[in-house]
């Protein structure tokens, strides 16, 4: 099979029933755009599938107002929700482009948030703390990256080594001052997470800055093609002339920036330095996000705004989930689901095997 | 006496390809990349499956479906690079899937000695009980026979088992191979070294283009036959050169090698090259040509030697640090060392000068996309768009993209390994214009070729290699088809 | 003896070191009593750690084990009242394990997605389906479940062998017997070495991967009927995180993360250790559970580093 057979396959198959109307769809999608065009396509498909599922169910779900002077409803909801989310997300993403993985950011927030809690304990101010947790997500990503570019390690593995202890040095910080799960307040903090500037959430306009920051860095410098390059193709970045140590390092330190802030915004969300159950699972959405925004794990492309899709569309099934009545429960099995689906429409092989009606031989 | 006879008349790989082999012979399979040697292999041990034609052994036709169906029918394979498991014992890598068992369970005790008989019959004795991966690789090439030698085997297919030994390595092998011999196996023997073809064969069957070109006891095929049979056309047809090269090297050499080179690797070697001119590197398959252009590019990191760039020494050589001095690169095999599949056209071919000036000043979008422009245009690159993912192009185009890139870094020195592989005819004779062109312009150009007549029509100077070593140079004037096979086919090094 | 056996050396002689500091440190430390207590806490994750042993074996990775011994446990707890017999309804989960595992290595093989992905979705699956057949924990209170608990066997000095820690063992011995005797257990090996050769040696690739998983699913569902019959319980956050543990356990006991080195027996110890270090520091009452998780990523990380550099000892001389 060609590639460009191939990706005509993949189209087709992206639609479980082609019939001739959404098979012409493809000849118009060949434009310039065609290929921002039908990435996005789908994940937009689900997101507003999803959502209107939830207006069906709720009539009022749509319905945006102001109380105390701010923004309520459920699709601000579902933003304000799913920001911690999507900006791990989207370290993940870099890291996944450089055929990379991060298992660690869990615990990177269970350790910004130990570092938090005792730093505002031990009086230090607050710009200052905020920048020390930032600094700890750096340290984090220096870590993996040296594991990863300068010895080596499988990605999967020496990231596993910092998921494993991270949540116990949170634990460790919060005995340096005594307390299981010190609680702490900090207007500053507190404000970046939960307050709002104007009608908009505070945390909204912040990631969405992260969001910008990163575009800007990725896109507007060359490194974002750097790091697609070393993903994409180890030996021939290394013949481009790309230092891919340095690049994987680059990477790995976005990432923990990324889960550094989140774990900003939790701990101020939550008062508490919790490691144990702060930011439990979010390494699994952050990947799932990345997967669902078209991005794979073989690495080699990085899409920001499709993974930041990719975390919505897990916050609004969760979201709608709870809107719906269903209990809380079904959220985990419905994400498996969605996890299971979209896998299986990118696999090449099932889709062979489904064009073939089961006939087909195997590999 | 055991004839076997197998015939296969396939499509493209292959076309009507009748091949023998007769019990207790070498018969040595020769032929460029691209011939056809791979694909007749894989349809004898069951890798692949043949479109027509037919299989005798012993004169019975037989159908060969499966590397298990292969080893029923006493045809053992050893595959080019060793394909067994490194991380297991030996005893384990001879035994896998064919472990002696007592009671539904594996006798390792058994196995053991099994394993222990095995090499002896190569007489190899060696702890078996090791990691086969702890073992040199002339040792492991050893096993890997010893595998797929089972005790009614009556064809041993051995696919450039010699490529990563040294000369004793070989020698013990060829010892080996001997004694099979003695005892009745026919062994097909596939390597790209010409020495050891005349050491060990007894028949020489030569493929191009998936033709079988020729065939014939080795004393009465001469090396410089078999050469030119391989690299094509007879000697008399190619006597002329397209056009004399309107230019000449002038001035100071841009670049100079002196003494480059790395154990194992290649040997070292000199090599000059001035702004303006080309020197081509030829060679057969295997002989050093694509390690001559890594190692000057860095993309093989040298252990002797050492190489300057307009007057200017390179310390710690890298491809980094070729680019900055101007140096680019085209690798051969583009798939794997090339493209970016995932990555667009427009983003494949501006990496070449985004490298060179760091990742903090970004070309803007109209700079890429002027450049891709430009190149798309000036190499005839097909493609709808330059946003097109490169992955999605055919091989040629693909091949256009690789060298856009090294173009667009507007190097002084160029290094073009295999440029023209995989290029359909009308691309093929824009690629060489171009070259002309470029160093017309003042580039000095390394081509690595196997096609002679490309080489002999842009070259000024050859660099002549055989078994990693290099071992001539031919001066202006005197590079024709005629005196690069006799230096390649005569000296003995 | 061969470099084969340096890694379970090694974790043997930690396990060692670590069992005589606790002796030195406390009195009673050094007994079977404390022995047959640290086999018989840690018996269900060492039981889904075998099982998770040759998944890794075989270059692949589990991430569904804590969420499956944790869905056994719910799903056992929840027949019980219906009159099943705790072996009855343990057994039906053996079975579920196995087809659930194998449902896993298809998808992995057939639509060739990273083990890790699918086993995530796994895990997702299983615990949500445990979350959503009930929230709390039920106890299981048929009588087999007090005479499994009853039964031991003592060991000299004062201890007990309990009756999870003798499943364990058996468990053990047929995890050893599979690795190590027979061709399916070989074939393992081979593709955690080198797929592409080995498919070229004629390892039947497909049936091999399903059976891998199917494997590791039976194991970790046995981990999960131990479980539940230890707590006398179903409890549906119960192996949270039991994957991690399983893991570090694996390649505590001396098998290399990317497959094709180690031994089942080491993850016996790998998953000792683990079990020692949370002893010890519960012996201590000043330390906390803080040092279970930092301990356990610092021993990774070394023999992590320790793997890299015997790998590449033998690698490299194979490599030009």
């Amino acid at each position: 099979m060609t590639p460009g057979s191939n990706v005509e396959t993949k189209t087709a198959a992206l639609r479980p029933r082609a019939n001739t109307e959404t098979a012409a769809l493809p000849q118009r999608l060949h434009g310039l755009r065609a290929l921002a065009g039908h990435r996005a396509i789908w994940p937009l498909l689900a997101l507003a599938l999803i959502l209107a599922v939830d207006g069906a169910i709720s009539p009022g779900f749509f319905n945006v107002r102001i109380v105390e002077g701010r923004l309520f409803g459920n699709l601000i909801d579902i933003l304000y929700r799913a920001m911690p989310t999507a900006v791990v997300a989207l370290g993940m993403a870099v890291v996944i482009g450089t055929k990379g993985i991060d298992l660690s950011v869990g615990s990177v927030i269970a350790i910004v948030g130990a570092v938090i809690t005792w730093r505002i304990h031990s009086g230090d101010p607050h710009l200052v703390v905020l920048m020390a947790a930032l600094a700890v997500g750096v340290l984090c990503g220096l870590w993996n990256g040296f594991l990863v570019a300068v010895l080596d390690i499988q990605p999967i593995i020496a990231t596993l080594i910092l998921m494993v202890s991270g949540r116990g040095i949170g634990l460790m910080i919060n005995l340096l001052y005594g307390g299981t799960n010190p609680s702490f307040t900090s207007p500053l903090l507190q404000g970046l997470s939960v307050g709002h500037i104007g009608l908009v959430p505070t945390r909204i306009i912040l990631g969405a800055a992260i969001f910008g920051a990163l575009w800007l860095l990725i896109r507007r410098t060359a490194l974002g093609l750097f790091l697609e390059s070393v993903g994409g193709n180890a030996a021939a970045a290394d013949l481009a002339g790309i230092n891919a140590r340095l690049i994987k390092y680059a990477a790995y330190v976005i990432c923990g920036f990324c889960a550094a802030w989140a774990g900003v915004v939790l701990a101020a969300d939550t008062h508490t330095s919790d490691p144990v159950s702060i930011g439990l699972y979010i390494e699994l959405d952050a990947i799932l996000a990345v997967v669902i925004g078209g991005g794979s794990l073989s690495g080699g492309r990085i899409y920001l705004g499709m993974t930041v899709l990719g975390a919505l569309i897990i916050q609004a099934l969760t979201t709608s989930i709870l809107t719906s009545g269903l209990p809380p429960e079904y959220n985990l099995v419905v994400k498996a689901f969605v996890v299971i689906v979209v896998l299986l429409l990118q696999s090449d092989n099932l889709r062979a095997a489904l064009s073939k009606g089961f006939t087909g031989r195997k590999r | 006496m055991l004839g076997v006879s197998k015939a296969f008349p396939g499509v493209r790989a292959l076309d009507c390809v009748d091949f023998r082999v007769q019990a207790g012979e070498v018969h040595a399979l020769m032929g460029e990349n691209g011939a056809g040697k791979s694909t007749l292999i894989k349809i004898m041990t069951g890798a692949v499956r043949r479109d027509e034609g037919e299989i005798r052994i012993d004169g019975r036709p037989v159908e060969i479906n499966s590397p298990g169906e292969a080893r029923a029918l006493g045809v053992g394979t050893v595959y080019q690079e060793v394909n067994l498991i490194p991380t297991m014992s030996v005893t384990r890598n001879l035994t896998l899937g064919r472990q002696p068992r007592r009671f539904g369970l594996i006798s390792w005790r058994t196995a053991r000695s099994l394993a222990r008989e095995r090499l002896k019959r190569l007489r190899i004795d060696i702890d078996v009980e090791r990691p086969l991966g702890s073992f040199s690789l002339a040792v492991q090439q050893l096993v890997a026979i010893a595998r797929a030698l089972e005790d009614d085997t009556r064809v041993l297919v051995l696919d450039e088992p010699t490529a990563s030994l040294d000369a004793d390595e070989a020698e013990l092998l060829f010892q080996i191979v001997r004694d099979l011999k003695g005892r009745g196996i026919a062994i097909v023997f596939i390597t790209h070294f010409l020495d050891q073809v005349y050491k060990i064969a007894d028949r020489i069957s030569v493929l191009r283009n998936g033709r079988l070109v020729g065939e014939g006891a080795t004393a009465e095929l001469p090396r410089l036959k078999l050469i030119s049979l391989m690299l094509g056309r007879e000697l008399e047809e190619t006597e002329e050169r397209l056009e004399a090269l309107p230019h000449g090297a002038k001035g100071e050499p841009i670049l100079l090698a002196e003494g480059l080179g790395r154990r194992r690797v290649m040997a070292p070697f000199d090599l000059t090259l001035r702004p303006g001119e080309v020197v081509g590197l030829a060679g057969l398959l295997g002989s050093g040509r694509t390690e001559v252009a890594k190692l000057i590019f860095g993309a093989i990191r040298p252990d002797s030697g050492r190489i300057e760039v307009g007057g200017a020494r390179i310390a710690s050589h890298s491809p980094g640090q070729s680019l900055r001095h101007g140096m680019a690169f085209c690798p051969e095999d583009r798939k794997a060392e090339g493209i970016f599949a995932e990555l667009s056209v427009r983003e494949n071919i501006v990496l070449g000068l985004q490298t060179k000036r760091g990742w903090l000043s970004r070309l803007s979008y109209s700079e890429q996309e002027r450049l891709a422009q430009e190149m798309i245009e000036a190499l005839g690159i097909a493609t709808p768009d330059a946003d097109k993912p490169v992955g999605q192009l055919s091989g040629g185009n693909q091949q256009k993209v690789v060298l856009a890139r090294s173009l667009v870094s507007g190097p002084s020195i160029l290094i073009l390994d295999e440029p023209t592989r995989g290029i359909d005819v009308g691309a093929h004779a824009e690629i060489v214009t171009l070259i002309r062109k470029l160093c017309a312009e003042g580039l000095a150009l390394l081509v690595a070729s196997s096609e002679l007549d490309e080489l002999i029509a842009v070259s000024d100077r050859i660099a002549v290699l055989r078994d990693r070593r290099m071992i001539g140079e031919i001066g202006s004037g005197d590079v024709t088809r005629e005196t690069i096979i006799r230096t390649i086919a005569g000296a003995r090094s | 003896m061969s470099e084969r056996y340096l890694p379970l050396l090694a974790t043997i002689a930690v396990f060692s070191a670590l069992f005589i500091t606790g002796g030195l440190l406390y009195n009673n430390f050094l007994s079977t009593l404390v022995l047959g207590d640290i086999l018989a806490d840690n018996a269900f994750v060492i039981i889904a750690a075998i099982g998770t042993t040759f998944v890794i074996l075989s270059g692949g990775i589990d991430l569904s084990i804590g969420s499956m011994i944790g869905f056994v446990g719910v799903v056992m707890a929840n027949l019980d009242p219906l009159g099943w017999h705790p072996l009855a309804s343990g057994a039906a989960m053996l079975a579920f394990g196995l087809g659930f595992g194998a449902l896993q290595g298809l998808i992995i093989d057939f639509c060739e997605i990273q083990p890790f992905i699918v086993t995530l979705a796994g895990l997702f699956l299983l615990r949500g389906s445990c979350f959503m057949i009930n929230l709390d924990s039920v106890p299981i209170q048929h009588p087999f479940v007090a005479a499994f608990a009853a039964t031991s066997i003592p060991l000299p000095g004062g201890g007990f062998l309990a009756s999870s820690a003798i499943v364990m063992l058996v468990a053990l011995a047929i995890a050893i017997v599979i690795a190590h005797f027979t061709r399916f257990g070989a074939n393992i090996y081979a593709i955690g070495g080198d797929r592409v050769s080995a498919a070229l040696m004629g390892v039947p690739m497909r049936r091999t991967t399903v059976a891998i998983y199917a494997l590791g699913g039976f194991y970790s569902a046995l981990g999960g009927v131990i479980y539940a019959l230890y707590t006398s319980s179903g409890y549906p956050l119960a192996g949270t995180g039991n994957e991690l543990t399983a893991i570090a356990s694996v390649v505590l006991g001396g098998t290399v993360l990317t497959g094709g080195v180690g031994m089942v027996a080491g993850t016996l110890f790998g998953g000792m250790i683990l079990g020692l270090i949370a002893t010890l520091i519960n012996f201590n009452g000043s330390l906390n559970g803080a040092w279970i998780m930092i301990s356990g990523g610092v021993l990774l990380f070394l023999f992590i580093v320790m793997q890299r550099s015997l790998l590449s000892s033998f690698r490299l001389r194979g490599v030009a």
